[in-house]
């Protein structure tokens, strides 16, 4: 938000995610891990901060069951 | 600039589920409204729900719903189908719901050939009431009613409802698929949109079984339930294709076969 250009590929709606790493199984670049927050209903969401390694593959959001992520890809 | 690339489909609810972490009934709710989205009949499509942990499904589309008492839900599909045939109708349901108490009305419809669409989600076990034996439950699995692992002397063999399901002349489309991973879940959409495909076109009965996880009743982490899925149930259930009428149609013309088929 704000006025960061920084790029963004992966986005995780933190409320939603249960924590459960199925994401992080899945992410070929190893670059998905879990926050040492807690969301609201107690659980550590997963987050990406290396955003430029993020190759928008979509598998993250493939295999979350709680539809967390969004993928972007640069125009 | 960039685009968005991945994200909810319409069909699928903004609420939270209520599912365990890491349980794969939501990637299967997400492909089946992927596939409702990509056919473009969101408002013409009424999904029924199980009993079962699925059971609040209702909730979780954003489609038209209907509850079906245990088991029934081929029985209410068919309903809804004969009265509205212009519709699109599917019936979600787990094996305990499906394989045990809807035994009778899940073989009537396929052999009707009844034109519906069924998302079988076979985890192995009762996840709703606490984890007992269902019918899929594979020899030698711990359950808290086969304390020890399931022993086939004492409690019988596992079902393969595809495999039989797929012998009936009013089947169209069976498939197996597993969603463990990014490659499972691309081929568990195909097959779920092919089951769709099959429905909208009107050739007859189709039918997708999920291998699904239940790490909570499994005991295990949602990571290593993925790990147990597929070393030890895709070698119980295997995965494919049971039926596929366009490949039957296919092999008919290749016989050179004289007789016109019609689904
Ligand atoms: C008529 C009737 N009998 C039994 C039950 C108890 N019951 C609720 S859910 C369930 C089985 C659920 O297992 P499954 O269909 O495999 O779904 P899962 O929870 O694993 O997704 C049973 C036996 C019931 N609700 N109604
Ligand atoms: S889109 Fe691909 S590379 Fe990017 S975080 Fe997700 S899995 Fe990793
Ligand atoms: S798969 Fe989804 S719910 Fe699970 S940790 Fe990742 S973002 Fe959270
Ligand atoms: S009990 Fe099992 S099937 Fe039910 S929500 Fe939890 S993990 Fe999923």
């Amino acid at each position: 938000m704000g006025t960061s250009t920084a790029v963004r590929r992966v986005v995780f709606d933190e409320e939603r995610c249960k924590g459960c790493e199925l994401c992080i199984n899945a992410c070929p670049k190893g670059i998905i891990h879990l926050a040492k927050h807690t969301n609201s209903r107690g659980f550590h969401p997963a987050t990406v901060e290396d955003q430029e390694k993020c190759t928008s593959c979509t598998f993250c959001a493939r295999m979350c069951p709680d539809t967390v992520i969004e993928v972007y890809r640069d125009k | 600039m960039s685009t968005r690339i991945f994200g909810r489909p319409e069909s699928l609810a903004t609420i939270n589920f209520h599912y365990c972490p890491g349980c794969t009934h939501g990637i299967i709710h997400r492909l089946v409204a992927e596939a409702i989205d990509e056919f473009g009949v969101r408002e013409k499509t009424v999904g029924i729900a199980p009993v079962g942990c699925a059971v609040l499904a209702y909730n979780y589309f954003n489609l038209d719903m209907q509850e079906a008492s245990h088991g029934r839900a081929p029985a209410v599909a068919t309903g809804i189908k004969r009265v509205m045939p212009d519709s699109v109708v599917f019936a979600y349901q787990g094996d305990g719901d499906l394989a045990s108490i809807g035994t009778a009305e899940i073989v009537h419809a396929a052999g009707r050939g009844e034109k519906i669409t069924v998302i079988f989600v076979n985890n192995a076990i009762y996840g709703m009431t606490g984890g007992q034996m269902a019918p899929t439950t594979l020899i030698g699995q711990e359950t808290t009613t086969t304390p020890g692992g399931r022993d086939p002397a004492k409690s019988g063999f596992p079902i393969p409802i595809s495999e039989m399901l797929g012998k009936l002349p009013g089947a169209a489309y069976i498939s197996r698929v597993s969603v463990s991973s990014p490659t499972h879940v691309a081929r568990a959409k195909a097959a779920i949109k092919k089951a769709f495909q099959t429905q909208i076109e009107g050739r007859g009965f189709s039918m997708v079984e999920v291998l699904s996880t239940c790490p909570t009743n499994w005991g295990m982490t949602p990571r290593q339930a993925i790990e147990w899925l597929e070393k030890n149930m895709i070698p119980a259930f295997p995965l494919g294709e049971l039926r596929n009428w366009e490949k039957e149609q296919g092999q008919e013309k290749a016989q050179g076969s004289q007789v016109e088929v019609k689904h």
